[in-house]
């Protein structure tokens, strides 16, 4: 049967399929190298996710000195508890 | 036999082919200059980085290539220099050529952007549709100054890669993008004086075909003219030095002497030694730009001023 014989179009293939898997393999390998940098350089990890939270803060020592007086209490009275995500 | 004749015929590309499609040699200059404005901005950048950053610059570059290729399908197959590329040479349909520059392009911004910075990946994203869009598709078969429009595309490099470090732009990586854009033009008139190539029968309207080659010759002197002020105050900023300027004086009067050579020749002058200037000439640029850039590392590894 000519379709179990190996022919030129199958080590074309072969070739190209061995290629791309090392190709994704490499970028694969890039993008952790490169996740371990950022880690290591103390980048940050995490964004505003619309939700204060304190791993998100500027570090205290960026905290201006004088934090100046307290903000006024809200006139709206408190709504219910906000949700929590989780 | 009861194979299909289209697969003989060499119908399935190799993974050489798609990597012929993203142009590796334009690229080995893209990685070099790209190289040379990370290294030597003044804000330091972790190895594995800056090796990340260059990646993703060259990476755009090639995809730039792919969708150059795919645009230019129909002249390449004109031309006898380019005929061998894969889409001409039925190897890799236009489409896919398509498919792979896009994609490319989307991944090297995005990535460029993750590894450095996104005012880094806006700039990539802006040197492929100079080079795909406004090179490519606009100017290349309408105005004989393509080359020298289109020589932008190719001074972009330097400036991403100090854009990487940096997040910005300064007047070093300025003077870089003067450097490769006006080396350009001579760079490439001296190649079309003596390839001859079949532009013509392409359509692409090259200067020697459009103005004649004694206007050709003039333009390439006026731009040695032009480059070397820049080359020069490049070496008066803060990357520069007595290297650099020592390498640059030398190579710009070397370039100017050359480009006055071509000046003072006649056609048939030129045609009774095989054009032996124009090809010496062609020569000296190459080395041109990769000492000029070789020395800013250099300058760099010394100190600067």
């Amino acid at each position: 049967m000519a379709l179990a014989r190996e022919h030129d179009l199958h080590r074309r293939r072969r070739g190209r399929n061995v290629a791309l898997g090392v190709v994704l393999v490499l970028f694969v390998a890039l993008v952790f190298g490169l996740s371990i940098v950022k880690i290591e350089q103390g980048d940050m990890m995490e964004a505003f996710d619309h939700q204060p939270r304190a791993s998100a803060l500027p570090p205290a020592g960026d905290a201006p000195a004088d934090p100046g007086p307290a903000p006024a209490a809200p006139l709206d009275p408190p709504g219910p508890a906000p949700e929590v995500a989780r | 036999m009861s194979d299909i004749p289209a697969y003989e015929a060499g119908g399935d590309a190799e993974f050489r082919d798609y990597v012929a499609l993203l142009k590796p040699r334009v690229m080995s200059l893209v990685v070099f200059t790209a190289f040379v404005g990370l290294w030597i901005a003044p804000v330091a950048v972790n190895p594995f980085v800056a090796f990340c950053a260059v990646l993703f610059i060259a990476l755009g570059g090639g995809a730039s290539g792919a969708l150059n290729m795919w645009y230019d399908a129909d002249i390449d197959a004109v031309m006898r220099r380019t005929q061998g590329r894969p889409i001409p040479a039925g190897r890799i349909a236009g489409p896919e050529a398509l498919g792979v520059g896009l994609f490319l392009s989307g991944l090297s911004v995005m990535m460029l952007g993750l590894a450095a910075n996104w005012f880094a990946a806006a700039f990539l994203a802006f040197t492929i549709f100079f080079y795909a869009v406004v090179y490519t598709m606009w100017l290349k078969r309408w105005t004989p100054q393509n080359i020298v429009i289109g020589g932008a595309a190719g001074a972009f490099p330097p400036m991403i890669g100090w854009a990487c470090a940096t997040g910005g732009i300064g007047i070093e990586s300025l003077l870089m993008f003067a450097l490769i854009f006006f080396w350009t033009p001579p760079h490439f008139w001296a190649l079309a004086l003596f390839m001859k190539d079949d532009y013509s029968d392409a359509g692409v309207p090259m200067l020697t075909v459009t103005h004649g080659r004694t206007v050709t010759r003039r333009h390439i002197f006026a731009y040695t003219l032009v480059l070397a002020p820049f080359a020069l105050a490049l070496g008066l900023t803060s990357v520069g030095g007595p290297v650099y300027l020592a390498v640059s004086a030398v190579l710009n009067v070397l370039f100017i002497a050359g480009g006055w050579r071509i000046l003072r020749r006649t056609e048939p002058q030129a045609q009774a030694d095989g054009y032996a200037v124009e090809r010496s000439f062609f020569k000296l640029s190459l080395y041109y730009t990769f000492l000029h850039f070789a020395a800013l590392l250099a300058q760099h590894a010394v100190g600067g001023l």
